[in-house]
C-alpha cells in the first residue's frame, strides 16, 4: 500500500523535485521548502515563475519575477547565476556541460558553465526553452513555430515553422524529435532529420505537462481526462498511430504526468489533487494519493524509483512512498 | 471554492501617447482607496512609483489557429496573468495598460477565449483615455484611435482645459457618434473619480446594463445627438470663418458606426439563430454589441454582449411590474448594414 507523507504549504507549488534524495518544493512566492530531517525553508526569489530540474548536476534552475536566475542545490544552497533586469524570467532550462538557458521577453540567454553569457534576440516572445540531449543545441518555442540555436558555434539558427502560438518545447531523449505545446489544445512535433510534421490534437484542454518514458519510447501528456501517451518508438514517431489513454476519469482532468525512470509506467496527477500510477502494457491503475485541495502541478520520481515528490496549486505537497 | 468568488477583475486602459494614461495609472497606484492593483505595462516608462506589482510585458498578438481571422489573443497577457494568479493574495485587481497604437480587441478577447485566464479573472471594463485637443488629428491619421473609443465602456475625455467649450462639445459629439453606449467623463489631468473607471462590471452580464440608465439614454437620445451634431456644423458654418469650412467635418473621418435597434418581445426560436448568424457572418465588422432582450413567454430579462464573433448571453433579472417588455440592441462596428440589421431584427419579434 502506498503511503503519503504530506507537507502542507501556503501557495502554488511550481516544482517538486528530489535534490540529493531530499524532496524540495519550490513555491510561486520564491521560497524553496525541503523535508530534510524536518521542514526547512530558504527564500530564493521574490516570485518564482519557472523551474527546471537539472538532473546531471542534481540542482534546480529557477527564474523569477525579480529578473534573476538561481541554481538551488541539495540542502537549500541557492546561487545566483544571472540577472536580466526588471523583467520577468519566464522560462529556464538546463543543458549539457553545465549550460543554462533562460528567457525574458523576446530574448533567450545561454549561460555557460564558465559564467559567459550569450544572447539570442527573437522577433517575438520566447515562450519556451529546452536543450537537446545531444550536442550544444537548444530550441525556442515561439509564435508560428520553433527556432533551434547552436550556442557554442556561430551560424544561423534553424527555423521550424508551424502556424499558431507555441508555448513550450521538449526534445525526445534520442534528440530525433522536437515537440511543442500550443496555445490551442494540441501538440506539434517535428522529426528533426527531415522536418516532417506531426500533429497531435484532440485534447479538450491545453497541454501543460509532457514527460518522456524510459528511453523515449513514449511521450505522456496532460490536457485530457486521461494521460494521453503517444508512441515514439517508430521512425516517424506517432504518425498514423493512436495514443494510449491511461488513467481515464469522468470528472477530473489530468494536469501533470511524470514517467517512471525505467519502466513503462506513468504517474498521473489530476486537477482535484489525485495521483495514480498507470502501467502502459495493461493500463492497470494504482491509486497513490486521494484527491486533495488543489490541482497537481509537479511530480518527480526519486532515483530508487520508490518515492514520488508532488506539489499542488493549493500548496498541499508531499511525498508518496509506493513500497511502504 | 467557486470560480466566481476568486475571479479577479481586470481593467483595460487604452489611449494614445499623451492622452493621460500614465497620470491615471499613477493615481490608481498612489491614491488611498483600500485596494491593491497589479499593473501590466508595455514599458515601465514614466510610472514614477516603485511597486513590485508593476509588470513589464511585450505585447504579443497571437492569431488562433481556428480559421477565424478576428480570433486574436494577447499571448503575453496569458502568461503574465497566470504568473500573477499563482500569488493571488497580493492584489485585488489588475490593470492592463496598452500601447498607444494597440488594438483593444485582442486584450479583451484574451479574457473570453483562454480558459485558464477566464477561470481566474474577469474583464471588468475597457477605459479609453482621449486627449480632447488632439483627438480630431488622431482620428484622421489612425484607425486605432477610433477603435479604442468604439470599444470602450468608459471614455475619459481628458485635457479639456486645452480646448474651447465649442471644441469640447464637438469632440464629445464625435465620441458619441463612434460609441453611443460608453460613459464619457470630461476631465483635466485625468481627474476622474476612480470609482468611475474601476470595478465597473461592464462585462458582467448580471450587472451589465443594469442600473445603467446611460445605455437606455444613449438609445433614446440617439437622434438628439445627431441633431446636436448638425447644429454644431451649422453653427460653425454660420458663426465663424472656420478653417473647417472647406473640409469634410471631423465626423467624416469616423468609419465606425453604431446601429441601435429597438423592438418588442422576441421569439427565441428566431432571435437566437439570428444573432448567431449575424455574429458569424458580420463578426469581423462587429467591435462590440450589447443588448437587453425581452423574450416571449419569459418573465426574465435576457442580456447579451459580444466582441466580434464571441457572444455571451444570460438571464439577468425578472421584469419589474409595469416595466415595458422591450428589446434593445446596439452594434458598434464598421460596414454594418443598418437597414438589413433593423429589418432582420424586427423579423425576430414574436407574432
Amino acid at each position: 500500500m502506498p503511503t503519503v507523507a504530506p507537507l502542507d504549504l501556503e501557495g502554488h507549488c511550481v516544482a517538486a523535485v528530489f535534490l540529493g534524495d531530499v524532496p524540495h518544493f519550490a513555491l510561486a512566492d520564491g521560497a524553496v521548502h525541503r523535508l530534510d530531517h524536518g521542514h526547512k525553508t530558504v527564500q530564493v526569489h521574490d516570485g518564482l515563475l519557472a523551474a527546471f530540474h537539472d538532473a546531471a548536476n542534481d540542482r534546480l534552475i529557477t527564474g523569477g519575477e525579480d529578473g534573476k536566475v538561481f541554481a538551488v542545490n541539495a540542502g537549500g544552497n541557492a546561487a545566483e547565476l544571472a540577472s536580466a533586469g526588471k523583467k520577468w524570467i519566464t522560462s529556464v532550462a538546463a543543458g549539457p556541460q553545465g549550460a543554462v538557458a533562460f528567457a525574458s521577453g523576446k530574448t533567450a540567454y545561454v549561460r555557460f558553465a564558465d559564467g559567459k553569457t550569450k544572447q539570442f534576440a527573437h522577433p517575438r516572445s520566447v515562450e519556451g526553452l529546452a536543450f537537446s540531449p545531444k550536442g550544444m543545441r537548444f530550441g525556442v518555442a515561439r509564435y508560428n513555430g520553433a527556432t533551434l540555436h547552436f550556442p557554442a558555434a556561430e551560424g544561423k539558427p534553424v527555423e521550424l515553422e508551424w502556424a499558431g502560438a507555441h508555448t513550450g518545447v521538449t526534445f525526445s531523449p534520442d534528440a530525433a524529435f522536437l515537440v511543442t505545446t500550443m496555445q490551442e489544445n494540441a501538440l506539434h512535433g517535428w522529426k528533426l532529420a527531415d522536418g516532417k510534421h506531426m500533429r497531435m490534437s484532440g485534447y479538450p484542454g491545453k497541454v501543460k505537462s509532457l514527460s518522456w518514458s524510459a528511453k523515449g519510447k513514449w511521450l505522456a501528456s496532460s490536457g485530457a481526462p486521461a494521460a494521453i501517451v503517444w508512441p515514439f518508438s517508430g521512425k516517424d514517431g506517432p504518425m498514423g498511430k493512436a495514443p494510449l489513454e491511461l488513467g481515464t476519469r469522468g470528472n477530473a482532468m489530468v494536469t501533470t504526468v511524470t514517467c517512471h525512470p525505467s519502466q513503462d509506467v506513468v504517474a498521473v496527477g489530476y486537477d482535484d489533487g489525485m495521483v495514480m500510477a498507470v502501467r502502459f502494457a495493461d493500463a492497470k491503475e494504482v491509486l497513490l494519493r486521494r484527491p486533495g485541495k488543489g490541482a497537481i502541478t509537479s511530480m518527480m520520481w526519486d532515483k530508487e524509483e520508490r518515492r514520488i515528490a508532488f506539489g499542488s496549486a493549493a500548496g498541499d505537497c508531499g511525498v508518496i512512498d509506493i513500497t511502504a | 471554492m467557486s470560480e466566481a468568488q476568486t475571479q479577479i477583475p481586470v481593467t483595460v486602459l487604452t489611449g494614445y501617447l499623451g492622452a493621460g494614461k500614465t497620470t491615471l495609472l499613477n493615481r490608481i497606484l498612489s491614491e488611498s482607496h483600500g485596494k491593491r492593483y497589479a499593473v501590466i505595462v508595455n514599458e515601465f516608462g514614466e510610472i514614477g512609483i516603485d511597486n513590485d506589482l508593476i509588470v513589464e510585458s511585450d505585447e504579443e498578438i497571437y492569431e488562433m489557429n481556428n480559421g477565424c481571422v478576428c480570433c486574436t489573443v494577447r499571448g503575453d497577457l496569458i502568461r503574465v496573468v497566470e504568473g500573477l494568479m499563482r500569488r493571488p493574495g497580493r492584489f485585488d485587481a489588475i490593470v492592463v495598460e496598452t500601447t498607444g497604437l494597440a488594438d483593444p480587441v485582442p486584450v479583451a478577447q484574451t479574457f473570453f477565449m483562454d480558459d485558464d485566464v477566464r477561470s481566474k479573472t474577469r474583464l471588468d471594463a475597457v477605459v479609453a483615455l482621449v486627449d480632447a485637443k488632439h483627438l480630431p488629428l488622431r482620428l484622421k491619421d489612425s484607425k486605432e484611435a477610433e477603435d479604442q473609443i468604439a470599444f470602450a465602456d468608459v471614455v475619459v475625455l481628458n485635457k479639456t482645459d486645452l480646448v474651447t467649450p465649442d471644441e469640447l462639445a464637438k469632440v464629445e459629439a464625435t465620441i458619441r457618434a463612434i460609441n453611443p453606449a460608453a460613459r464619457i467623463h470630461r476631465t483635466t489631468r485625468a481627474g476622474v473619480a476612480l470609482a468611475e473607471v474601476l470595478d465597473r462590471g461592464a462585462f458582467d452580464l448580471s450587472r451589465a446594463l443594469e442600473n445603467d440608465p446611460h445605455f437606455l439614454e444613449a438609445q433614446d437620445h440617439d437622434h438628439d445627438h445627431h441633431d446636436h451634431d448638425q447644429d454644431h456644423h451649422h453653427h460653425d458654418h454660420d458663426g465663424h470663418d472656420h478653417h473647417h469650412h472647406a473640409h469634410p467635418s471631423d465626423i467624416h473621418d469616423v468609419t465606425v458606426q453604431s446601429v441601435s435597434l429597438r423592438g418588442g418581445e422576441m421569439d427565441p426560436k428566431k432571435f437566437f439563430p439570428w444573432i448567431e448568424k449575424i455574429t458569424q457572418m458580420e463578426g469581423p465588422n462587429i467591435l462590440r454589441l450589447k443588448g437587453i432582450i425581452a423574450l416571449k413567454g419569459d418573465d426574465e430579462r435576457y442580456v447579451i454582449q459580444g466582441v466580434h464573433m464571441i457572444i455571451e448571453g444570460d438571464h439577468q433579472r425578472a421584469w419589474k411590474d409595469g416595466e415595458k417588455h422591450e428589446s434593445r440592441l446596439v452594434f458598434i462596428g464598421r460596414e454594418l448594414d443598418a437597414e438589413r440589421l433593423k429589418k432582420s431584427f424586427e423579423a425576430c419579434q414574436a407574432a
